[in-house]
Protein backbone atom coordinates (compact mmCIF):
# COMPACT_ATOMS: atom_id res chain seq x y z
CA UNK A 1 0.00 0.00 0.00
CA UNK A 2 3.07 2.19 1.10
CA UNK A 3 4.22 2.02 -2.76
CA UNK A 4 1.11 2.79 -4.43
CA UNK A 5 0.90 5.79 -2.62
CA UNK A 6 3.98 6.95 -2.89
CA UNK A 7 3.68 7.52 -6.49
CA UNK A 8 1.50 10.41 -5.59
CA UNK A 9 3.42 12.54 -3.89
CA UNK A 10 3.34 15.64 -6.27
CA UNK A 11 -0.57 15.23 -5.69
CA UNK A 12 -0.42 14.99 -1.66
CA UNK A 13 2.18 17.07 -1.02
CA UNK A 14 3.40 18.84 -3.43
CA UNK A 15 1.18 21.53 -3.40
CA UNK A 16 1.56 22.39 0.49
CA UNK A 17 5.24 22.09 0.52
CA UNK A 18 5.58 24.65 -2.81
CA UNK A 19 3.38 26.84 -0.34
CA UNK A 20 5.29 26.82 2.68
CA UNK A 21 8.61 26.79 0.75
CA UNK A 22 7.42 30.29 -0.11
CA UNK A 23 5.80 31.31 2.84
CA UNK A 24 7.46 30.23 5.37
CA UNK A 25 11.14 28.33 4.27
CA UNK A 26 12.67 31.19 2.14
CA UNK A 27 11.70 33.97 4.27
CA UNK A 28 12.87 32.52 7.06
CA UNK A 29 16.49 31.28 5.87
CA UNK A 30 16.66 34.91 3.99
CA UNK A 31 15.94 36.43 7.58
CA UNK A 32 18.41 34.67 9.26
CA UNK A 33 20.93 35.60 6.64
CA UNK A 34 19.82 39.43 6.28
CA UNK A 35 20.47 39.79 9.99
CA UNK A 36 24.01 39.56 9.12
CA UNK A 37 23.79 42.09 6.39
CA UNK A 38 23.01 46.08 5.66
CA UNK A 39 20.03 46.42 3.45
CA UNK A 40 17.26 48.65 2.22
CA UNK A 41 15.83 46.32 0.07
CA UNK A 42 16.37 42.81 -0.29
CA UNK A 43 18.56 43.20 -3.43
CA UNK A 44 21.16 45.00 -2.08
CA UNK A 45 22.20 43.50 1.03
CA UNK A 46 25.79 44.11 1.95
CA UNK A 47 27.51 41.23 4.38
CA UNK A 48 28.67 43.19 7.35
CA UNK A 49 28.87 39.95 9.96
CA UNK A 50 27.51 40.92 13.44
CA UNK A 51 27.52 44.67 13.76
CA UNK A 52 23.44 44.42 13.08
CA UNK A 53 23.43 42.95 16.52
CA UNK A 54 26.03 44.85 18.32
CA UNK A 55 23.45 48.12 17.62
CA UNK A 56 20.35 45.77 18.94
CA UNK A 57 21.83 45.69 22.34
CA UNK A 58 22.99 49.47 21.95
CA UNK A 59 19.16 50.56 21.30
CA UNK A 60 17.34 51.84 24.19
CA UNK A 61 14.02 51.35 23.16
CA UNK A 62 14.78 47.22 22.67
CA UNK A 63 15.87 46.75 25.74
CA UNK A 64 13.13 48.84 27.25
CA UNK A 65 11.01 47.09 25.17
CA UNK A 66 12.45 43.64 26.33
CA UNK A 67 11.45 44.30 29.99
CA UNK A 68 8.24 45.97 29.48
CA UNK A 69 6.88 42.84 27.45
CA UNK A 70 8.55 40.46 29.82
CA UNK A 71 6.87 41.92 32.87
CA UNK A 72 3.79 42.32 31.12
CA UNK A 73 3.92 38.39 29.94
CA UNK A 74 4.41 37.59 33.78
CA UNK A 75 1.67 39.28 35.06
CA UNK A 76 -0.79 38.67 32.05
CA UNK A 77 -0.29 34.66 31.96
CA UNK A 78 -0.79 34.78 36.11
CA UNK A 79 -3.68 36.89 36.37
CA UNK A 80 -5.41 35.28 32.93
CA UNK A 81 -4.35 31.82 34.19
CA UNK A 82 -5.65 31.78 37.96
CA UNK A 83 -9.22 33.85 37.09
CA UNK A 84 -9.35 31.31 34.33
CA UNK A 85 -9.23 28.35 36.56
CA UNK A 86 -11.55 29.76 39.21
CA UNK A 87 -14.34 30.72 36.77
CA UNK A 88 -13.89 27.03 35.21
CA UNK A 89 -14.52 25.62 38.64
CA UNK A 90 -17.22 27.86 39.69
CA UNK A 91 -18.92 27.21 36.12
CA UNK A 92 -18.51 23.20 36.85
CA UNK A 93 -20.38 23.27 39.84
CA UNK A 94 -23.64 23.20 37.67
CA UNK A 95 -25.02 26.74 38.50
CA UNK A 96 -28.12 28.02 36.86
CA UNK A 97 -27.12 30.07 33.35
CA UNK A 98 -23.75 28.14 33.49
CA UNK A 99 -24.02 28.26 29.30
CA UNK A 100 -24.77 31.57 29.07
CA UNK A 101 -22.40 32.67 31.09
CA UNK A 102 -19.85 30.49 28.94
CA UNK A 103 -21.07 32.18 25.89
CA UNK A 104 -20.72 35.61 27.40
CA UNK A 105 -16.81 35.10 29.07
CA UNK A 106 -15.82 33.16 25.85
CA UNK A 107 -17.06 36.01 23.10
CA UNK A 108 -14.70 38.82 23.54
CA UNK A 109 -11.91 36.12 22.32
CA UNK A 110 -13.37 36.10 18.46
CA UNK A 111 -13.21 39.76 18.42
CA UNK A 112 -9.59 41.26 16.91
CA UNK A 113 -6.91 42.63 18.50
CA UNK A 114 -7.24 45.98 16.45
CA UNK A 115 -11.29 46.60 17.14
CA UNK A 116 -10.42 45.22 20.82
CA UNK A 117 -7.94 47.79 21.33
CA UNK A 118 -10.06 50.69 20.53
CA UNK A 119 -12.85 49.30 22.29
CA UNK A 120 -10.77 49.29 25.14
CA UNK A 121 -9.16 52.91 24.09
CA UNK A 122 -12.60 54.41 24.22
CA UNK A 123 -13.45 52.87 27.88
CA UNK A 124 -10.13 53.46 29.61
CA UNK A 125 -9.88 57.03 28.01
CA UNK A 126 -13.62 57.54 29.70
CA UNK A 127 -12.33 56.30 32.95
CA UNK A 128 -9.23 58.28 33.17
CA UNK A 129 -10.71 61.46 31.86
CA UNK A 130 -12.18 61.48 35.21
CA UNK A 131 -8.96 61.93 36.72
CA UNK A 132 -7.75 64.00 33.88
CA UNK A 133 -5.06 61.72 32.77
CA UNK A 134 -5.48 59.45 29.14
CA UNK A 135 -4.01 55.95 28.48
CA UNK A 136 -0.80 57.54 27.12
CA UNK A 137 -0.31 59.94 30.17
CA UNK A 138 2.43 57.01 31.65
CA UNK A 139 3.75 54.13 30.31
CA UNK A 140 2.37 52.11 33.57
CA UNK A 141 -1.26 53.22 32.15
CA UNK A 142 -1.06 51.67 28.79
CA UNK A 143 0.97 48.68 30.73
CA UNK A 144 -2.43 48.03 32.97
CA UNK A 145 -4.78 49.23 30.27
CA UNK A 146 -2.71 45.93 27.93
CA UNK A 147 -3.04 43.86 30.99
CA UNK A 148 -6.78 44.50 31.20
CA UNK A 149 -7.71 44.17 27.92
CA UNK A 150 -5.64 40.52 27.52
CA UNK A 151 -7.38 39.15 30.62
CA UNK A 152 -11.12 40.13 29.04
CA UNK A 153 -9.82 38.75 25.40
CA UNK A 154 -7.94 35.50 26.79
CA UNK A 155 -10.18 34.29 29.91
CA UNK A 156 -12.91 33.05 28.12
CA UNK A 157 -10.57 30.76 26.04
CA UNK A 158 -8.62 29.50 28.61
CA UNK A 159 -11.71 28.94 31.06
CA UNK A 160 -13.48 26.70 27.81
CA UNK A 161 -9.73 24.80 28.30
CA UNK A 162 -9.71 24.33 32.05
CA UNK A 163 -13.51 23.68 31.99
CA UNK A 164 -12.69 20.74 29.60
CA UNK A 165 -10.11 19.29 31.70
CA UNK A 166 -12.11 19.67 35.08
CA UNK A 167 -15.02 17.61 33.06
CA UNK A 168 -12.37 14.53 32.45
CA UNK A 169 -11.38 14.09 36.27
CA UNK A 170 -13.13 10.87 36.60
CA UNK A 171 -15.66 11.45 39.40
CA UNK A 172 -14.72 8.25 41.44
CA UNK A 173 -11.53 9.78 41.92
CA UNK A 174 -13.38 12.85 43.87
CA UNK A 175 -15.37 11.00 45.88
CA UNK A 176 -12.64 8.40 46.77
CA UNK A 177 -10.78 11.37 48.19
CA UNK A 178 -14.14 12.69 50.08
CA UNK A 179 -15.05 9.48 51.54
CA UNK A 180 -11.39 9.71 52.75
CA UNK A 181 -11.87 12.96 54.74
CA UNK A 182 -10.32 14.86 52.25
CA UNK A 183 -11.20 18.39 52.73
CA UNK A 184 -12.31 20.62 49.59
CA UNK A 185 -9.08 22.76 49.81
CA UNK A 186 -7.12 19.57 49.94
CA UNK A 187 -9.04 17.52 46.83
CA UNK A 188 -8.32 20.61 44.85
CA UNK A 189 -5.29 21.02 45.80
CA UNK A 190 -4.12 16.54 45.35
CA UNK A 191 -7.05 15.62 43.01
CA UNK A 192 -8.40 18.21 40.72
CA UNK A 193 -4.79 20.62 39.90
CA UNK A 194 -2.80 17.38 39.21
CA UNK A 195 -5.48 15.58 37.06
CA UNK A 196 -5.61 18.88 34.88
CA UNK A 197 -2.01 19.49 34.62
CA UNK A 198 -2.57 18.92 30.86
CA UNK A 199 -5.06 22.01 30.49
CA UNK A 200 -2.59 23.68 32.39
CA UNK A 201 0.17 23.10 30.32
CA UNK A 202 -1.53 24.16 26.83
CA UNK A 203 -3.07 27.40 28.83
CA UNK A 204 -0.05 28.55 30.34
CA UNK A 205 1.86 27.87 26.94
CA UNK A 206 -0.88 29.89 24.86
CA UNK A 207 -0.96 32.87 27.51
CA UNK A 208 2.71 32.76 27.28
CA UNK A 209 2.97 32.96 23.39
CA UNK A 210 0.48 35.10 22.73
CA UNK A 211 1.65 38.17 25.42
CA UNK A 212 5.07 37.55 24.20
CA UNK A 213 4.38 38.55 21.27
CA UNK A 214 1.26 41.04 21.39
CA UNK A 215 1.06 43.48 18.74
CA UNK A 216 -2.38 44.26 16.90
CA UNK A 217 -3.74 45.14 20.76
CA UNK A 218 -0.07 47.22 21.50
CA UNK A 219 -0.70 48.94 18.13
CA UNK A 220 -4.11 49.78 19.08
CA UNK A 221 -4.82 50.78 22.26
CA UNK A 222 -1.47 53.21 22.73
CA UNK A 223 0.93 52.36 19.42
CA UNK A 224 3.54 52.72 21.90
CA UNK A 225 3.12 56.50 22.97
CA UNK A 226 4.59 58.32 25.12
CA UNK A 227 7.30 58.10 23.25
CA UNK A 228 7.99 54.20 23.01
CA UNK A 229 7.94 53.71 26.81
CA UNK A 230 4.56 51.70 26.15
CA UNK A 231 6.20 49.40 23.11
CA UNK A 232 6.30 45.80 23.33
CA UNK A 233 8.80 43.65 21.67
CA UNK A 234 6.71 43.28 18.52
CA UNK A 235 6.05 46.73 18.12
CA UNK A 236 9.22 48.13 18.38
CA UNK A 237 10.90 45.23 16.03
CA UNK A 238 7.95 46.76 13.59
CA UNK A 239 9.03 50.21 13.74
CA UNK A 240 12.58 49.61 13.21
CA UNK A 241 12.07 48.05 9.72
CA UNK A 242 9.62 50.57 9.11
CA UNK A 243 9.84 53.69 11.21
CA UNK A 244 13.64 54.29 10.42
CA UNK A 245 15.24 53.98 7.43
CA UNK A 246 18.74 52.55 7.15
CA UNK A 247 17.68 50.41 9.96
CA UNK A 248 16.41 47.50 8.11
CA UNK A 249 19.11 45.13 9.06
CA UNK A 250 18.87 45.80 13.04
CA UNK A 251 15.06 45.06 12.65
CA UNK A 252 16.16 42.14 11.03
CA UNK A 253 18.76 41.16 13.87
CA UNK A 254 16.42 42.12 16.59
CA UNK A 255 13.69 39.39 14.85
CA UNK A 256 16.51 36.78 15.21
CA UNK A 257 16.70 37.63 18.63
CA UNK A 258 12.88 37.92 19.02
CA UNK A 259 12.72 34.28 17.66
CA UNK A 260 15.21 32.71 19.79
CA UNK A 261 13.61 34.16 22.85
CA UNK A 262 10.03 33.20 21.81
CA UNK A 263 11.49 29.22 20.94
CA UNK A 264 13.73 29.44 23.68
CA UNK A 265 10.64 30.20 26.86
CA UNK A 266 8.04 28.09 24.57
CA UNK A 267 10.75 25.38 24.78
CA UNK A 268 11.36 25.38 28.68
CA UNK A 269 7.67 25.91 29.43
CA UNK A 270 6.76 22.96 27.71
CA UNK A 271 9.98 20.97 29.46
CA UNK A 272 8.96 22.62 32.55
CA UNK A 273 4.87 21.34 33.01
CA UNK A 274 5.13 18.80 31.04
CA UNK A 275 7.03 16.87 33.83
CA UNK A 276 4.71 17.79 36.21
CA UNK A 277 1.68 15.87 34.33
CA UNK A 278 0.21 12.98 35.69
CA UNK A 279 0.66 9.55 33.94
CA UNK A 280 -2.98 7.73 33.38
CA UNK B 1 -27.01 19.97 52.72
CA UNK B 2 -28.66 20.01 49.77
CA UNK B 3 -30.80 22.84 50.90
CA UNK B 4 -27.43 24.59 51.47
CA UNK B 5 -25.83 23.77 47.97
CA UNK B 6 -29.09 25.25 45.94
CA UNK B 7 -28.61 28.62 48.62
CA UNK B 8 -25.44 28.45 47.17
CA UNK B 9 -26.19 28.23 43.35
CA UNK B 10 -28.44 31.00 43.50
CA UNK B 11 -26.04 33.17 44.95
CA UNK B 12 -22.90 32.41 42.39
CA UNK B 13 -25.65 32.73 39.33
CA UNK B 14 -26.50 36.32 40.47
CA UNK B 15 -22.72 37.14 41.13
CA UNK B 16 -22.43 35.55 37.76
CA UNK B 17 -24.77 37.72 35.96
CA UNK B 18 -23.88 41.16 37.63
CA UNK B 19 -20.39 39.78 35.77
CA UNK B 20 -21.70 38.83 32.97
CA UNK B 21 -23.16 42.09 32.66
CA UNK B 22 -19.76 44.09 33.39
CA UNK B 23 -18.36 41.44 30.73
CA UNK B 24 -20.43 42.60 27.63
CA UNK B 25 -19.98 46.52 28.89
CA UNK B 26 -17.29 47.23 26.54
CA UNK B 27 -18.95 45.81 23.78
CA UNK B 28 -22.30 48.19 24.69
CA UNK B 29 -20.36 51.34 25.33
CA UNK B 30 -18.85 51.49 21.72
CA UNK B 31 -23.07 50.42 20.75
CA UNK B 32 -23.80 53.29 22.93
CA UNK B 33 -21.47 56.04 21.35
CA UNK B 34 -21.75 54.84 17.47
CA UNK B 35 -25.47 56.67 17.58
CA UNK B 36 -23.35 60.00 19.09
CA UNK B 37 -22.12 63.13 17.64
CA UNK B 38 -18.67 62.86 17.24
CA UNK B 39 -17.27 65.86 19.20
CA UNK B 40 -19.24 64.30 22.39
CA UNK B 41 -17.92 60.87 22.12
CA UNK B 42 -14.30 61.59 23.85
CA UNK B 43 -15.79 64.23 25.87
CA UNK B 44 -18.88 61.85 27.24
CA UNK B 45 -18.44 58.76 26.88
CA UNK B 46 -20.56 57.72 29.51
CA UNK B 47 -23.34 59.80 28.68
CA UNK B 48 -26.81 58.23 27.05
CA UNK B 49 -26.96 59.69 23.26
CA UNK B 50 -29.77 62.13 23.93
CA UNK B 51 -31.25 65.04 22.11
CA UNK B 52 -28.89 67.35 20.40
CA UNK B 53 -26.26 63.84 21.19
CA UNK B 54 -28.08 61.56 18.99
CA UNK B 55 -27.12 61.32 15.31
CA UNK B 56 -28.87 58.32 13.94
CA UNK B 57 -26.82 56.54 11.66
CA UNK B 58 -25.08 58.93 10.76
CA UNK B 59 -21.61 57.70 12.10
CA UNK B 60 -22.23 54.29 10.28
CA UNK B 61 -22.69 56.60 6.74
CA UNK B 62 -19.68 57.92 7.47
CA UNK B 63 -17.59 55.42 8.96
CA UNK B 64 -18.25 52.93 6.21
CA UNK B 65 -17.08 55.38 3.55
CA UNK B 66 -14.69 56.64 5.22
CA UNK B 67 -12.91 53.17 5.57
CA UNK B 68 -14.19 51.76 2.96
CA UNK B 69 -15.59 49.21 5.18
CA UNK B 70 -17.31 46.64 2.50
CA UNK B 71 -14.77 46.33 0.12
CA UNK B 72 -12.05 45.69 3.47
CA UNK B 73 -15.33 43.03 4.50
CA UNK B 74 -15.36 41.64 0.91
CA UNK B 75 -12.07 41.07 0.78
CA UNK B 76 -11.85 39.74 4.22
CA UNK B 77 -14.34 37.10 3.28
CA UNK B 78 -12.56 36.22 0.22
CA UNK B 79 -9.15 35.75 1.54
CA UNK B 80 -10.59 33.80 4.92
CA UNK B 81 -12.84 31.64 3.25
CA UNK B 82 -10.36 30.99 -0.03
CA UNK B 83 -7.13 30.32 2.39
CA UNK B 84 -9.59 27.88 5.02
CA UNK B 85 -10.81 26.04 2.22
CA UNK B 86 -6.90 25.75 0.94
CA UNK B 87 -5.63 24.90 3.90
CA UNK B 88 -8.60 22.31 5.07
CA UNK B 89 -8.03 20.03 1.41
CA UNK B 90 -3.58 20.69 0.85
CA UNK B 91 -2.62 20.31 4.58
CA UNK B 92 -4.99 17.13 5.20
CA UNK B 93 -3.48 15.56 2.41
CA UNK B 94 -0.01 16.34 3.31
CA UNK B 95 -0.41 15.02 6.46
CA UNK B 96 -1.87 11.64 5.37
CA UNK B 97 0.54 11.05 2.58
CA UNK B 98 3.42 11.76 5.19
CA UNK B 99 1.98 9.47 7.80
CA UNK B 100 1.60 6.83 5.88
CA UNK B 101 4.57 6.70 3.78
CA UNK B 102 7.67 6.51 6.24
CA UNK B 103 11.12 8.11 4.78
CA UNK B 104 13.38 10.53 5.95
CA UNK B 105 11.61 13.51 3.25
CA UNK B 106 8.11 13.19 5.14
CA UNK B 107 9.66 13.02 8.64
CA UNK B 108 11.92 16.19 7.78
CA UNK B 109 8.50 17.87 6.55
CA UNK B 110 6.98 16.58 10.07
CA UNK B 111 9.49 18.30 12.00
CA UNK B 112 9.79 21.47 9.68
CA UNK B 113 6.06 21.74 10.50
CA UNK B 114 6.55 21.61 13.94
CA UNK B 115 9.63 23.68 14.00
CA UNK B 116 7.40 26.58 11.78
CA UNK B 117 4.80 26.66 14.41
CA UNK B 118 7.23 28.45 17.31
CA UNK B 119 8.57 31.09 14.47
CA UNK B 120 7.08 34.70 15.12
CA UNK B 121 5.64 36.14 12.51
CA UNK B 122 8.16 38.82 12.84
CA UNK B 123 11.21 36.98 12.14
CA UNK B 124 9.63 37.00 8.84
CA UNK B 125 7.60 40.04 8.01
CA UNK B 126 10.04 41.88 5.85
CA UNK B 127 11.16 39.41 3.61
CA UNK B 128 8.08 37.41 3.56
CA UNK B 129 6.59 40.84 1.86
CA UNK B 130 9.22 41.63 -0.94
CA UNK B 131 9.35 38.02 -1.82
CA UNK B 132 5.33 38.15 -2.16
CA UNK B 133 6.25 41.38 -3.97
CA UNK B 134 8.38 40.23 -6.37
CA UNK B 135 6.10 36.79 -7.45
CA UNK B 136 3.23 39.00 -7.55
CA UNK B 137 0.93 37.66 -4.17
CA UNK B 138 0.14 40.85 -3.35
CA UNK B 139 -3.42 39.89 -3.97
CA UNK B 140 -6.45 38.08 -2.35
CA UNK B 141 -5.53 35.23 -4.29
CA UNK B 142 -1.57 35.45 -3.14
CA UNK B 143 -2.97 35.69 0.45
CA UNK B 144 -4.55 32.14 -0.15
CA UNK B 145 -1.00 30.55 -1.28
CA UNK B 146 0.77 32.54 1.89
CA UNK B 147 -1.51 31.57 4.49
CA UNK B 148 -1.01 28.22 3.38
CA UNK B 149 2.34 27.98 3.66
CA UNK B 150 2.14 29.90 6.79
CA UNK B 151 -0.87 27.99 8.68
CA UNK B 152 0.72 24.52 7.67
CA UNK B 153 2.62 23.97 10.69
CA UNK B 154 -0.62 23.86 13.13
CA UNK B 155 -2.58 22.01 10.47
CA UNK B 156 -0.67 19.81 9.50
CA UNK B 157 0.59 18.65 13.14
CA UNK B 158 -3.03 18.33 14.05
CA UNK B 159 -4.19 16.25 10.99
CA UNK B 160 -1.11 13.98 11.29
CA UNK B 161 -1.88 13.22 14.65
CA UNK B 162 -5.42 12.22 13.88
CA UNK B 163 -4.36 10.26 10.98
CA UNK B 164 -1.72 7.98 13.76
CA UNK B 165 -5.03 7.02 15.31
CA UNK B 166 -7.30 5.59 12.32
CA UNK B 167 -6.65 2.15 12.15
CA UNK B 168 -4.80 1.05 8.52
CA UNK B 169 -7.26 -2.19 7.98
CA UNK B 170 -9.90 -0.33 6.50
CA UNK B 171 -7.78 1.84 3.84
CA UNK B 172 -6.45 -1.57 2.80
CA UNK B 173 -10.03 -2.64 2.48
CA UNK B 174 -10.41 0.41 -0.03
CA UNK B 175 -7.57 -0.31 -1.73
CA UNK B 176 -8.01 -4.02 -2.12
CA UNK B 177 -11.09 -2.95 -3.79
CA UNK B 178 -9.58 -1.11 -6.53
CA UNK B 179 -9.45 2.16 -5.17
CA UNK B 180 -6.46 4.35 -5.68
CA UNK B 181 -4.91 6.68 -3.01
CA UNK B 182 -7.25 9.44 -4.73
CA UNK B 183 -10.54 7.70 -4.08
CA UNK B 184 -8.94 6.35 -0.75
CA UNK B 185 -8.80 9.71 0.68
CA UNK B 186 -11.02 11.63 -0.28
CA UNK B 187 -13.95 8.44 -0.08
CA UNK B 188 -12.67 7.17 2.67
CA UNK B 189 -10.20 9.22 4.87
CA UNK B 190 -11.43 12.55 4.58
CA UNK B 191 -15.20 11.55 6.21
CA UNK B 192 -13.46 9.71 9.45
CA UNK B 193 -11.25 13.29 9.50
CA UNK B 194 -14.58 15.69 9.76
CA UNK B 195 -13.90 16.68 13.24
CA UNK B 196 -10.57 17.48 12.78
CA UNK B 197 -11.39 19.77 10.20
CA UNK B 198 -13.66 21.70 11.87
CA UNK B 199 -11.41 22.17 14.32
CA UNK B 200 -8.85 23.12 11.95
CA UNK B 201 -11.01 25.58 10.22
CA UNK B 202 -12.12 27.12 13.17
CA UNK B 203 -8.85 27.72 14.68
CA UNK B 204 -7.49 29.33 11.09
CA UNK B 205 -10.65 31.22 10.87
CA UNK B 206 -10.34 33.03 14.13
CA UNK B 207 -6.41 34.23 12.53
CA UNK B 208 -7.00 34.61 9.44
CA UNK B 209 -10.48 36.58 9.99
CA UNK B 210 -8.64 38.78 12.29
CA UNK B 211 -5.00 39.28 10.86
CA UNK B 212 -4.17 42.70 10.77
CA UNK B 213 -0.25 42.71 10.08
CA UNK B 214 -0.29 39.88 7.21
CA UNK B 215 -2.42 41.65 4.61
CA UNK B 216 -1.52 45.02 5.63
CA UNK B 217 2.34 44.31 5.05
CA UNK B 218 1.68 42.22 1.73
CA UNK B 219 -1.48 43.06 0.46
CA UNK B 220 -1.54 45.63 -2.75
CA UNK B 221 -3.59 48.06 -0.79
CA UNK B 222 -4.53 50.50 -3.34
CA UNK B 223 -6.54 48.07 -4.66
CA UNK B 224 -7.72 46.09 -1.59
CA UNK B 225 -8.40 46.01 2.22
CA UNK B 226 -10.06 43.93 5.06
CA UNK B 227 -11.72 44.90 7.76
CA UNK B 228 -8.86 44.99 10.37
CA UNK B 229 -7.10 47.46 8.31
CA UNK B 230 -9.74 49.40 7.28
CA UNK B 231 -10.18 50.02 11.43
CA UNK B 232 -7.21 50.89 11.82
CA UNK B 233 -7.11 53.15 8.95
CA UNK B 234 -9.61 55.27 10.50
CA UNK B 235 -6.66 56.01 13.06
CA UNK B 236 -4.93 57.69 10.19
CA UNK B 237 -1.82 59.44 10.87
CA UNK B 238 -1.40 62.09 13.34
CA UNK B 239 -4.39 63.87 12.62
CA UNK B 240 -7.26 64.34 14.63
CA UNK B 241 -9.51 60.79 14.54
CA UNK B 242 -12.91 61.13 13.55
CA UNK B 243 -14.48 58.96 16.84
CA UNK B 244 -17.96 58.54 15.61
CA UNK B 245 -16.96 57.11 12.44
CA UNK B 246 -14.43 54.84 13.81
CA UNK B 247 -17.34 53.80 16.76
CA UNK B 248 -19.64 52.74 13.61
CA UNK B 249 -17.27 50.90 11.97
CA UNK B 250 -16.24 49.30 15.48
CA UNK B 251 -19.38 47.97 15.53
CA UNK B 252 -20.23 46.84 12.44
CA UNK B 253 -16.75 44.96 12.21
CA UNK B 254 -17.87 42.90 15.60
CA UNK B 255 -21.41 42.49 14.66
CA UNK B 256 -20.76 39.51 11.75
CA UNK B 257 -18.41 37.97 14.70
CA UNK B 258 -21.27 37.77 17.45
CA UNK B 259 -23.72 36.25 14.79
CA UNK B 260 -21.23 33.42 13.66
CA UNK B 261 -20.42 32.99 17.14
CA UNK B 262 -23.80 32.74 18.22
CA UNK B 263 -24.85 30.51 15.26
CA UNK B 264 -21.51 28.46 15.62
CA UNK B 265 -21.14 28.27 18.89
CA UNK B 266 -21.33 24.82 19.85
CA UNK B 267 -18.55 23.87 17.13
CA UNK B 268 -16.03 26.49 17.80
CA UNK B 269 -16.18 25.87 21.80
CA UNK B 270 -15.21 21.93 20.50
CA UNK B 271 -13.14 22.88 18.04
CA UNK B 272 -10.80 25.02 20.62
CA UNK B 273 -11.12 21.94 23.31
CA UNK B 274 -9.96 19.33 20.76
CA UNK B 275 -7.30 21.93 19.33
CA UNK B 276 -5.84 22.65 22.73
CA UNK B 277 -5.84 18.81 23.31
CA UNK B 278 -3.63 18.00 20.44
CA UNK B 279 -1.61 21.34 20.38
Amino acid sequence: MEKAIKRYFPIFVLPTMIAFTLGFIIPFAEGVYLSFCKFTTVNDAKFIGLSNYGKVFKDSTFVHAFWYTAAFTVVSVILINVLAFAVALLLTKGIKGTNVFRTVFFMPNLIGGIVLGYIWQLLLNGILMKFSRTLTYSSTFGFWGLVILMCWQQIGYMMIIYIAGIQNIPGELIEAAEIDGATKRQVLKSVTIPMVMPSITVCTFLTLTNSFKLFDQNLALTNGEPSKMSEMLALNIFNTFYGRAGYEGVGQAKAVIFFILVAAIALTQNYLTRRKEVQQ
Amino acid sequence: MEKRKTKHGALLTTIFSIISVVYMFPILLVLMNSFKKKAYISRKPFAIPSGKMYVGLDNYFRGVKQANFFEGAKWSLVITVGSVFLILLCTSMCAWYIVRVKSIVTSAIYYLCLFAMIVPFQMEMFTLSKLANTLKLNTPWGLWIIYLGFGAGLAVFMFTGFVKSIPLEIEEAAMIDGCNPLQTFFGVVLPIMKPTCVTVAILQTMWIWNDYLLPYLVLDLKKYTTIPIAVQYLKGGYGSVDMGAMMGVLVLAIIPIIVFYLFCQKYIIEGVVAGAVKG
